[in-house]
């Protein structure tokens, strides 16, 4: 089990034909990824690494292929228009990992999803990896390890670098997501932190969290009145200037507010231990957790 | 991107919003002609891309064009938190009979641009929403409809119960707020204070709008209203070599692979009492080309004394990782000792390959910080 994905997933990959987007979905597909269908537009009728068929639109793969999923690398200026056609298309679940799409787009893209009942996550993501089930998105096979320990983070590479040492200590993962660091995304922490309450076969898990915005504090509040799961957390940025937007367009402290201190706070208010640094967490876990 | 306050004006003038006109001078001299054209009184207003302008001496009101010659010359070149003044706006002053907050900004929870508002303008908002936050109003947009005319009068009349004039006309002016943020793709825009006069005439006296750097392929025109002064000079290289970086005070120089990674590796350096010299998010890119222009960039820097890469290899390979930084340090001149972190995907090929240089390769990034701050001296 695991959360947002199961065995009856089926893959679009929006922008297959792409560079980032076909070096991807070969990887996808290696890790055992049902992808069943690609799009570009003026591409249709041709085939991806000889066995995956491209459409035109993902009206088409969904009639031909009934695919439920799509994953995005399209480059910003075209990545709201592919959240639409994917979601009218009839897809439940959309991973867009494009990085730089503008904020007002992804604000009017919402209700749009919303009305639909579709499941975002991203932009500007990693995605999804639930070993043992499927790879959506960007995260290395080659870190994970099925296991009862479920990860969520706003980050890419840390959140590789916190699954990498949770592997090494032999704690397989149920599912690892990265949401996106940018203001306005669809799946939030508080999102993955319910779904992974409720996946019955997550235990434990881990958020790792970073400056700007509160989504961590609106995290803690739900974790100290709903979860009986060990959970440990680690948050970046501590160091991050007021003002500055630290890489990912939602990392910036503003106002006084978002700061790394304030989510620390929070968090440990909640009961839920901070690690100080990365090689922290896993040891943290452990500690918390009797098994 | 941040913008001045005669830029965001010029916006909200297209918007139809009431400005009251206004122009740049770079000398004392423009300041005083300026203020001929439009009549005593006038405003004398820094313009620099910080807030708290008035109350660090930036902003005067002039009854003579002797004041608006000295006040001029002396906010020219004035240092207003760090800032150079190199401009200041002249506008015509208008009497003030009561002033209002006006603001939007994009909302994290609701997932919509945010109506803010209140009746205590011409203050520091941060401080209000602090102090007494129930004298802030908030209304979310939806963006299927915009801001609605029941929604922005609502808003005006909280704002202006006595007065339905002037509530219509803060209800007029927060419907043109909202189009000029969504049609300019704002992630800030603020009117502290719509004042208005005496005789009940609206004006936005003061303007903030932060633009979203994700858009700004779409508005190729707001590549102009960039205040090349304003910015740090690495900052700007970085920015057209298309890394993200931010320069810090410290020595330890940093070049690492995603926005987090990078967060949590400054966050590192300090732990272990070190000073990191900037933030540096090289991306996936093993390209040599992107090494050389990131390493210029933190080189440029004299305070920095060591440098250090943490790169986690994910989809990129360490290997490849190793070859391209040994391709980038041997094309150039470096004096400071390099630390290069490398774990995850083909970890001790790579490392392997370092150990022929003169660079120190390290497994874990508590090794390699620890590593970097002891160069560092």
């Amino acid at each position: 089990m695991a959360i947002f994905v199961d065995d009856s997933t089926k893959v679009v990959v929006q922008g297959i034909t792409g560079r980032d987007g076909g070096f991807h979905s070969k990887e996808m597909l290696a890790y055992g990824t049902k992808i069943v269908a690609g799009v570009t537009p003026g591409r249709g009728g041709q085939t991806f690494d000889d066995k995956v068929p491209v459409y035109n639109t993902v009206k088409e793969a969904v009639d031909q292929h009934g695919v439920n999923t799509s994953v995005i690398f399209v480059p910003p200026f075209g990545a709201a228009g592919a959240i639409y056609e994917a979601a009218d298309a009839g897809c439940e679940l959309i991973i867009c990992i494009t990085e730089g799409v503008p904020t007002v787009d992804m604000v009017k893209v919402m209700p749009y999803l919303e009305e639909r009942s579709v499941r975002l996550i991203g932009p500007n993501c990693p995605g999804l990896l639930a070993p043992g089930i499927a790879k959506l998105g960007i995260l290395p096979a080659s870190i994970v390890k099925e296991g009862p320990v479920g990860l969520v983070s706003r980050s890419g590479t840390l959140t590789y670098e916190v699954v990498y040492q949770l592997t090494a200590a032999g704690l397989g993962q149920t599912t690892c997501l990265g949401i996106g660091g940018d203001p306005v995304i669809g799946t939030t922490f508080m999102d993955a932190i319910v779904a992974f309450n409720e996946d019955p076969k997550t235990e434990a898990f881990v958020m790792i969290g970073e400056i700007g915005g509160d989504a961590e504090e609106k995290a803690a509040e739900y974790i100290k009145a709903n979860v009986k799961k060990p959970v440990v957390s680690f948050i970046a940025g501590q160091t991050a200037p007021p003002g500055k937007r630290m890489g990912h367009a939602g990392a910036i402290v503003s106002g006084g507010s978002g700061t790394a201190a304030d989510k620390r706070k929070a968090l440990e208010a909640a009961g839920i231990p901070v690690a100080d640094r990365p090689m922290d967490i896993v040891p943290k876990l452990q500690e918390i957790w009797k098994r | 991107m941040n913008i001045h306050e005669y830029q965001a004006k010029e916006i909200f003038t297209s918007f139809g919003l009431p400005v009251p006109g206004g122009k740049v001078a770079v000398t004392a001299d423009e300041a005083v002609s300026l203020a001929e054209e439009y009549g005593l009184p006038v405003m004398v207003k820094c313009q620099v891309l910080t807030g708290g302008r008035g109350k660090a001496g930036g902003i005067k009101f002039c009854e003579s064009m002797d004041d608006v010659r000295t006040n001029a010359a002396n906010i020219l070149g004035m240092d207003i938190k760090g800032h150079t003044v190199h401009k200041v706006l002249i506008t015509p002053a208008v009497d003030i009979a009561s002033e209002y907050y006006i603001g939007m900004l994009i909302d994290r929870n609701t997932k919509r641009v945010l109506l803010m508002a209140s009746a205590e303008g011409g203050v520091e908002i941060e401080q209000v929403a602090k102090d007494t936050p129930e004298l802030i109003f908030k209304q979310p947009i939806d963006p299927r409809y915009g801001l609605l005319d029941h929604e922005a009068m609502d808003m005006g009349m909280r704002l202006c119960p006595d007065d339905v004039k002037m509530a219509r006309q803060l209800a007029a002016a927060m419907q043109k707020l909202y189009l000029a943020f969504v049609a300019a793709d704002a992630s800030l825009a603020e009117i502290n204070p719509f004042i208005f006069t005496p005789e009940g005439k609206g004006h936005a006296i003061d303007a903030k709008v932060n633009l979203d750097d994700n858009a700004m392929f779409r508005h190729p025109d707001y590549e102009a209203l960039r205040d090349l002064d304003a910015e740090d000079p690495s900052e700007r290289t970085a920015r057209e070599a298309n890394l993200s970086f931010v320069k810090l005070e410290g020595n330890v120089g940093c070049l690492v692979n995603g926005a987090g990674l990078a967060m949590a590796t400054m966050d590192l350096v300090k732990y272990y009492g070190g000073q990191p010299a900037n933030f540096l998010d090289i991306g996936g890119s093993s390209n040599p080309e992107k090494v050389v222009n990131a390493l210029n960039i933190i080189l440029a820097d004299k305070e920095v004394k060591a440098v250090l890469f943490n790169i986690f290899g994910g989809i990129t390979r360490c290997d490849d990782v190793a070859k391209g930084i040994i391709a980038a340090t041997k094309s150039m001149d470096i004096s400071v000792p390099i630390v290069v972190r490398l774990t995850g995907t083909n970890a001790e090929e790579g490392r392997a390959m370092l150990a022929d240089t003169d660079l120190h390769a390290a497994e874990t990034m508590d090794e390699a910080v620890k590593k970097a701050i002891e160069l560092a001296g």
